[in-house]
C-alpha cells in the first residue's frame, strides 16, 4: 500500500514538486534563520568569552534603561583603581576608557564615517605587557600608540578608507577633529568588524582628554592572586565599588554582554520566523487545495483499493504517506537553500560593509530537525482533512462512471464553523490589542494576536467558498479592463512573436509574405531579437524531436472576447471550494501587505503631524544618524554661523524622573519657544523665562504618571550619580507618538549641572529670510569642524524620516513577498490542475471552433479572476487590521490613513500574479491536441 | 406494469440450499424519497452456488447492476438481508466488510480500474500485498500463464491493450481465491474478438479454479457461457435459465423487451 502511494507520486512527479514549492520556501527561511542567528550568537559567545578568558573581576558603571534605551554608563573615578590594586587578592588591575558613540573616524572625503547606528567606539587602553591580558584588542600590524597624537583604527575601516600605517587620519570626539598618526591596525578578538562598528585607539591620558574623563575610567579589569577565586575578588572589590557602579566576575560580564547581544539576535530571530510561519501558513493552503483536488480526481482509484479489500486506514495512510515524502523533501531542498540563504546574506552584508560576526555557517542537529518538523508537521497537518476525505470514498464509486467525492461530513456546518472562527479570532484580536497592559503580558499579547490573526484568515477562507459566486462576477469586469491593459502594452511583444513563428513555421504560404514577416518580427522592439532567437531555438526543438510548437495561431488581436471570458468566469465559479482556498492564500499574502502598508502610512502621518505640530525651527541640527546624542560644542558652531537668527539647543540624556527612568531635556528659556511650539495645560511661554535653576516643565503625560501639579518639586537622578530637586513651573502636551523633547525639561545651565559630559539631541535653528540653498550651504560650512552631525531644513528632516520608515516598510515587504510567491504556485497548481481535469472539455471547445489563443485567454481570465478576489478578500482585511492596530495604538496617536497609490500598486501585483500563474497552464491548454483531446478519459 | 403480474418468486428456487456461497433474500432498494423515489429493487430472492457461473441480464434500468452492488456489499438493501458464505453482511461495520472483500470477494470491472503506476504483475498481487500477504509462488505463475501475461508482467497499464488490460484485471481477482468473483460488464468496453477470449479466459478459471462468479451483462455471449442466466427487469427476476445458449439468451432478451 505505501508502495501504491509512492509510486503514484512519482506518476505525479511534477505536481509533487509544485506542492512541495509551498512549503520549500517556508522551510528555507526557517532553515536559513536559525543557521544565521545561531552562528551570530556562537560567535559573541566566543569573542565575549575570549575577551574576558583571562579577567577574573570586571567593574563598569550602571546605565538606566528606557524602554530598551541605554546610554553611555557613568564613568568610575581613577582613584578606584588604586584601592582595587592595592586589595590583597588582586595580581594585577587595569582601567579602561570607552566612550561607545563619540569617536568618529573621519572618511577621505572628511565626512564621518556612517556606521549605520554602530557604535563607534573610542578607547584609552594601557598596552603594557602586564595588561596585556585585558586587553580585548588583538593588534594586526604596527604597534600600540605611545604618543597624544597617534591612534589604532580598526582593520575594517583601515581596508575600507585605504588608510596605511604612517598616514594621518582625523578622528572627532568631543573636540573638534583632530588628525592623528596612524600607528596601528586592531581587530576586536578574532573579527574584523562588528556590524559596522569602528573604533579608535588612543592612550589612557589622550582619551581621557579627548572623551572628557579626566581622571576616570569606564572599566576596571583585575586578576586575582594565585589562590584567591575571582568570586573571592569580586566580593573583595564590592564594598569599595561606588553605587553607580557594579562588579562582576569575568564570566559574569561575558555572560551578561553575550546577553544584550543575543537579546537582539533573538529578536531579530523571532521577527523573521514569524515572516517563515506566514510562508508556512500560506503553504498549507496550497498543500490543502492541491491534495483536496488531486485527491478528488483520484475519486476511482482509491474506490478501486477499497473494493479490493483497503481499508479506510490504509486509505488515510497512503495519503499522508504522499504528505510525508512531500514534506521531507521540501524540508531537505529548503534546509539547504536556507543554509545557502545565510551565506547570501552575510556576503551582502560584509559587502556592504556592516560584516556580521559569525562562526561558519554550517548545519547543526537543532536546525535539521527543526527543517523537518517544520516541513512535514505543516504537510501532514495541511494534508490531514484530504487525507480523511479520501476515507470517505465508498468503494462504488469504483463502478460508477464520472463518480465524485461525496461532500465532507462537515459541509453542512462550514459556514457556521468559519463564523464561529471568525467570532472567536476578532475576540482574540481585541483582547489582545485591547486589554491592558498590566492584565496581559507581551509575550502573551502577541501569541493571542498571531493565533487571532491566522484564525482570522482561516475564518474568512473558510466563509469565501460562499463569496466567491458573486466576487467572480464583479472581479471579472476588472480582470477584463486590467488584462486588456496588460495585453495592450505586451502588444508588440505578441505581435513580434506571432510574425516570427509564421516566418519560421507556416511552411506552404507565400516565402515572400514568410521573409516579411520574420524580418518585422525581429526588428521589432523591444524584444524582438530575443523572440528571434527564442523561435530559432522551437524550430530546432521541432526538428530533432517530436515536440510541436503552438502553431498553427491566429493574428493576435486587441478584442475583449465576451464569450470566452464569461466561460473562464462561470469555471472559476463552478467548484467555490477550489478557488476561494486558492484565492485565499494570496489573500493572505495581500492582507499582510496592505497591513504594513496601511499601518507606516499612519505612522509616517503621524510622525509628519508631530513634527509639524511641534517645531517652529527652519532648519534642525542632528547626528548623522539622526538619532544619537552629539557634542553641545556643534549646537555652539552653528550659533555662530552668520544668517543664523536664533540657535536653540535642546539637551538630551537619560535620567531617574521621580523614580522611573525617562528622558530629560536641557531647553534654553529664551529661545526654546521661537522653535519649539508647547501647547500648554498650565503655564505659558512666559513660564520658560522663570524656571530658574530648579524649575521644569513636564509633558502630561509624566505629569498624570506622577500625579504632578504645578508647584510640586521631584526628584532627577542621574547616571552620574548625582541628584537634584526640581519644581514644576508648566505642563505642556506633546504628541505621543513623538515628543520632540524629554518627558521633563531644566534649562540648559540646569542640565549641564548635572552631566559631566551633556549633549545636543537637536539644534533648532531659525535663519534670517528662511530656507535656501545658499543658506544651507552657509550652515553646513559651521559646522565642518564636527564631522558628525548634520543641519536639515525641517521638509528634509521629515523626508528623511519618512525615508527610514520606508527602508524598513521594504524590508517587510521582501519578507512578506516570499509568501505571495508560495500563493503564485498554489495558483498554478490549482490551474494546471484544472486544466488537466477539463482536458475533455477544453477539446470539445477546441472542436466546436475555439482558437488556441481563445483557449489560452481563458484559462488566463481565469487567473486574473481568482487573484483579484484573493484582492477582493485580503485588501479589506489588511484594512480593518490596520483600524484595529491604529485603534490599539490611539494612545501613541497613530493615525488611520490609507495609503492609496500602495494599495492600487499591491492591485497591479495581483494581476500579474494571475498571469503569471496563469503563462504555463494556458499554454497547456492551447497545445492540446484536439483529437487526444476528445478520447480522453 | 405487465411484467408485475409474472410472478418472479416462483422462477426461484428458494433460497440457501447447502451449497450455496452468496444468498439473497426478499432484497428491495430505494433509491430517492417521496414522489422522487425510485424502486430498484423490489423483492429479490437468489442464491449462487459454488463454483457456479452466474449471468444477470436485464434491460437498461432493470436493477442488475444495483442487485450486483448489493450482493457485493458495494451498496445496502432497503430491507431483506445478503449473506456471503453464511454472514450476513447488513450487520458488518466497514472494518468488518474490508475483511470480507479481502477474503471473499473480487472485482472484475468494466472499465478495467488498474492503477496506472503500478506493472501488470504489481497491479495482480496488489489485493495481496494490501491484506499484508505473500503471493503462493506457484498459483501466480500458473494464474500469470493462464492468463496470458507472462511476457507483459512489467508493463505498465498504458503500454497494455484494452484486452490485456482486463486480463490483468482478471488475475487481480482471481489472484487472492476468493469466494467470489464479481464482474460489472467485463466485456462492455471491449470489441468482438477480444470480448470473446475474455469471456473463455472467464470460463476457463472457473472451470479449473471451481471459482464462483457473479457476472452482469449486456452481452447474450457472456450470458451463453454461465451456468445459469437470471433475467431481471423492473427490480424482479424475471427468467432463471440453466445452461442456455445464445439463442435461448437472446429469445429471453426479446421476451423481456416485448
Amino acid at each position: 500500500m505505501l508502495r501504491v502511494a509512492l509510486r503514484g507520486l512519482w506518476g505525479r512527479k511534477l505536481r509533487a514538486v509544485l506542492t512541495a514549492i509551498a512549503i520549500v520556501l517556508g522551510v528555507t527561511m526557517v532553515s536559513g534563520t536559525l543557521a544565521l542567528t545561531n552562528a551570530i550568537d556562537s560567535a559573541f559567545n566566543q569573542i565575549f568569552s575570549d575577551t574576558y578568558a583571562s579577567t577574573d573581576a570586571v567593574v563598569s558603571g550602571k546605565t538606566f534603561n528606557y524602554q530598551g534605551d541605554t546610554s553611555q554608563a557613568p564613568s568610575l573615578p581613577a582613584g578606584l583603581l588604586d584601592k582595587v590594586r592595592a586589595l590583597p587578592g588582586t595580581d594585577v588591575a587595569t582601567g579602561l576608557v570607552s566612550d561607545q558613540s563619540s569617536a568618529k573616524i573621519i572618511n577621505r572625503t572628511g565626512k564621518a564615517i556612517d556606521t549605520g547606528g554602530a557604535p563607534s567606539f573610542g578607547f584609552g587602553v594601557d598596552t603594557s605587557p602586564q595588561y596585556q591580558r585585558f586587553n580585548p584588542l588583538k593588534l594586526l600590524e604596527g604597534r600600540w600608540a605611545k604618543s597624544s597624537n597617534e591612534v589604532v583604527i580598526d582593520v575594517h575601516t583601515a581596508d575600507d578608507q585605504h588608510f596605511k600605517l604612517g598616514d594621518m587620519v582625523g578622528v572627532a570626539s568631543l573636540h573638534p577633529v583632530k588628525k592623528f598618526k596612524l600607528v596601528g591596525i586592531a581587530r576586536y578578538g578574532n573579527v574584523d568588524s562588528i556590524g559596522g562598528a569602528t573604533f579608535a585607539v588612543f592612550t589612557i591620558p589622550t582619551a581621557q582628554a579627548l572623551f572628557d574623563r579626566q581622571n576616570a575610567y569606564d572599566g576596571i579589569s583585575a586578576a586575582a592572586r594565585q589562590g584567591t577565586s575571582a568570586q573571592e575578588l569580586v566580593d573583595q572589590i564590592k564594598p569599595i565599588t561606588p553605587s553607580n557602579a557594579q562588579v562582576r566576575t569575568g564570566a559574569q560580564e561575558a555572560k551578561k554582554q553575550t546577553d544584550d547581544v543575543t537579546s537582539f539576535t533573538k529578536f531579530i530571530r523571532y521577527l523573521l520566523l514569524a515572516f517563515a510561519g506566514i510562508a508556512l501558513f500560506v503553504g498549507a493552503f496550497v498543500i490543502f487545495n492541491t491534495l483536496s483536488i488531486t485527491v478528488a480526481q483520484r475519486t476511482r482509484e482509491f474506490a478501486t483499493l477499497r473494493t479490493i479489500g483497503a481499508s479506510r486506514r490504509q486509505v488515510l495512510r497512503s495519503v499522508i504517506a504522499e504528505a510525508v515524502v512531500v514534506g521531507a523533501l521540501a524540508s531537505f531542498v529548503g534546509l539547504f537553500l536556507g543554509l545557502g540563504l545565510a551565506r547570501l546574506v552575510k556576503w551582502l552584508f560584509d559587502q556592504s560593509g556592516g560584516g556580521i560576526p559569525t562562526q561558519s555557517l554550517s548545519l547543526s542537529w537543532s536546525i535539521v530537525f527543526w527543517a523537518f518538523v517544520v516541513g512535514v508537521g505543516v504537510t501532514v497537518l495541511a494534508a490531514l482533512a484530504p487525507a480523511f476525505r479520501a476515507t470517505k470514498v465508498p468503494p462504488i464509486a469504483a463502478v460508477r462512471e464520472g463518480a465524485t467525492l461525496p461532500p465532507s461530513c462537515i459541509a453542512p456546518f462550514t459556514t457556521w464553523i468559519a463564523l464561529g472562527l471568525t467570532a472567536i479570532a476578532l475576540a482574540l484580536l481585541s483582547y489582545a490589542m485591547f486589554a491592558s497592559s498590566n492584565s496581559l503580558g507581551t509575550g502573551l499579547r502577541l501569541l493571542y494576536m498571531g493565533v487571532g490573526v491566522l484564525l482570522l484568515f482561516t475564518g474568512i477562507a473558510l466563509l469565501s467558498p460562499r463569496l466567491v459566486r458573486p466576487l467572480a462576477s464583479f472581479t471579472h469586469y476588472v480582470a477584463i479592463g486590467a488584462t486588456w491593459v496588460f495585453q495592450l502594452i505586451f502588444y508588440p511583444v505578441t505581435l513580434a512573436y506571432w510574425l516570427l513563428r509564421y516566418g519560421v513555421f507556416s511552411s506552404g504560404k507565400r516565402p515572400a509574405r514568410r521573409v516579411g514577416a520574420l524580418v518585422a518580427g525581429f526588428v521589432m522592439p523591444p524584444l524582438g531579437p530575443a523572440l528571434a532567437v527564442l523561435v530559432l531555438l522551437m524550430w530546432i526543438r521541432s526538428k530533432v524531436t517530436r515536440w510541436q510548437p503552438e502553431w498553427p495561431m491566429e493574428f493576435p488581436n486587441l478584442r475583449i472576447d465576451a464569450e470566452m471570458t464569461r466561460v473562464a468566469r462561470e469555471n472559476s465559479r463552478r467548484n467555490p471550494g477550489r478557488t476561494a482556498a486558492t484565492a485565499a492564500a494570496l489573500m493572505i499574502g495581500l492582507a499582510l501587505v496592505t497591513f504594513v502598508g496601511t499601518l507606516a502610512s499612519g505612522m509616517k502621518a503621524s510622525n509628519r503631524g508631530a513634527i509639524e505640530d511641534q517645531v517652529k525651527a527652519e532648519y534642525i541640527q542632528t547626528s548623522t544618524d539622526g538619532f544619537t546624542p552629539f557634542v553641545a560644542g556643534a549646537g555652539d558652531a552653528i550659533g555662530k554661523a552668520p544668517p543664523v537668527e536664533t540657535a536653540s539647543p535642546v539637551r538630551y540624556d537619560l535620567a531617574r524622573v521621580d523614580g522611573s527612568a525617562q528622558y530629560l531635556s536641557g531647553v534654553d528659556p529664551a529661545t526654546i519657544s521661537k522653535v519649539y511650539h508647547f501647547d500648554w495645560k498650565t503655564g505659558s511661554d512666559a513660564t520658560l523665562g522663570q524656571l530658574g535653576a530648579n524649575g521644569a516643565v513636564v509633558d502630561k503625560k509624566l505629569a498624570d504618571q506622577k500625579h504632578l501639579k504645578v508647584g510640586d518639586t521631584f526628584p532627577i537622578e542621574v547616571q552620574g550619580g548625582k541628584t537634584t530637586t526640581a519644581v514644576v513651573k508648566g505642563i505642556y502636551k506633546a504628541p505621543p507618538f513623538f515628543p520632540i523633547l524629554g518627558a521633563a525639561s531644566v534649562t540648559v545651565p540646569a542640565f549641564d549641572k548635572l552631566y559631566v559630559r551633556p549633549r545636543n539631541e537637536y539644534t533648532f535653528v531659525n535663519v534670517k529670510g528662511g530656507a535656501s540653498d545658499a543658506t544651507q550651504k552657509q550652515l553646513d560650512a559651521a559646522v565642518t569642524e564636527f564631522p558628525d552631525n548634520q543641519v536639515q531644513s525641517r521638509a528634509d528632516w521629515i523626508t528623511a524620516q519618512d525615508a527610514d520608515f520606508n527602508s524598513f516598510l521594504t524590508f517587510l515587504y521582501v519578507l512578506l513577498a516570499l509568501s505571495v510567491i508560495v500563493s503564485l504556485f498554489g495558483m498554478v497548481n490549482t490551474l494546471a490542475l484544472s486544466v488537466y481535469e477539463r482536458t475533455r472539455e477544453l477539446g470539445m471547445l477546441r472542436a466546436v471552433g475555439t482558437t488556441r489563443r481563445q483557449a489560452r485567454r481563458m484559462i488566463r481570465h481565469e487567473g486574473v479572476i481568482t487573484a483579484l478576489i484573493g484582492a477582493a478578500l485580503g485588501m479589506p482585511l489588511g484594512l480593518f487590521l490596520a483600524l484595529l492596530v491604529t485603534k490599539a495604538l490611539s494612545q501613541f496617536d497613530v493615525r488611520y490613513s490609507i495609503p492609496v497609490r500602495t494599495l492600487v500598486v499591491f492591485l497591479v501585483i495581483a494581476v500579474i500574479a494571475g498571469l503569471v500563474a496563469a503563462l504555463l497552464p494556458a499554454r497547456r491548454a492551447a497545445r492540446l491536441n484536439v483529437l487526444e483531446a476528445l478520447q480522453y478519459e | 406494469m405487465e411484467i408485475e403480474e409474472t410472478n418472479g418468486h416462483a422462477a426461484v428456487p428458494a433460497a440457501s440450499n447447502g451449497n450455496a456461497v452468496v444468498t439473497a433474500h426478499d432484497v428491495t432498494r430505494r433509491y430517492g424519497e417521496g414522489d422522487a423515489a425510485v424502486d430498484a429493487l423490489r423483492g429479490v430472492d437468489m442464491s449462487v452456488d459454488h463454483g457456479e457461473l452466474m449471468a444477470v441480464m436485464g434491460p437498461s434500468g432493470s436493477g442488475k447492476s444495483t442487485l450486483m452492488h448489493i450482493l457485493a456489499a458495494l451498496d445496502r438493501p432497503t430491507s431483506g438481508w445478503v449473506e456471503i458464505e453464511h454472514t450476513r453482511l447488513g450487520q458488518l461495520n466497514d472494518n468488518e466488510i474490508t475483511r470480507l472483500r479481502r477474503e471473499h470477494i473480487g472485482f472484475i470491472f468494466q472499465f478495467f480500474n488498474l492503477l496506472p503506476m503500478l506493472s501488470a504483475e504489481e497491479n495482480i498481487t496488489l489485493p495481496l500485498s494490501i491484506a499484508g500477504e505473500k503471493p503462493d509462488k506457484e498459483f501466480f505463475e500458473d494464474l500469470l500463464k493462464r492468463v496470458g501475461l507472462q511476457d507483459r508482467r512489467s508493463h505498465r497499464p498504458s503500454e497494455l491493450s484494452g484486452g490485456q488490460q482486463q486480463r490483468v484485471a482478471i488475475a487481480r481477482a482471481l489472484v487472492t481465491r476468493p469466494t467470489v468473483v464479481f464482474a460489472d460488464e467485463p466485456t462492455g468496453n471491449l470489441d468482438t474478438r477480444t470480448s470473446n477470449e475474455i469471456l473463455e479466459l472467464l470460463q476457463q478459471s472457473v472451470r479449473d479454479y471451481q471459482q464462483t462468479l457473479v457476472m452482469v451483462t449486456h452481452d447474450p455471449r457472456a450470458a451463453a457461457i454461465a451456468d445459469r442466466a437470471l433475467f431481471l427487469a423492473d427490480g424482479r427476476i424475471v427468467k432463471d435459465l440453466g445452461c442456455a445458449t445464445e439463442r435461448e439468451v437472446l429469445e429471453a432478451m426479446e421476451e423481456l423487451a416485448r
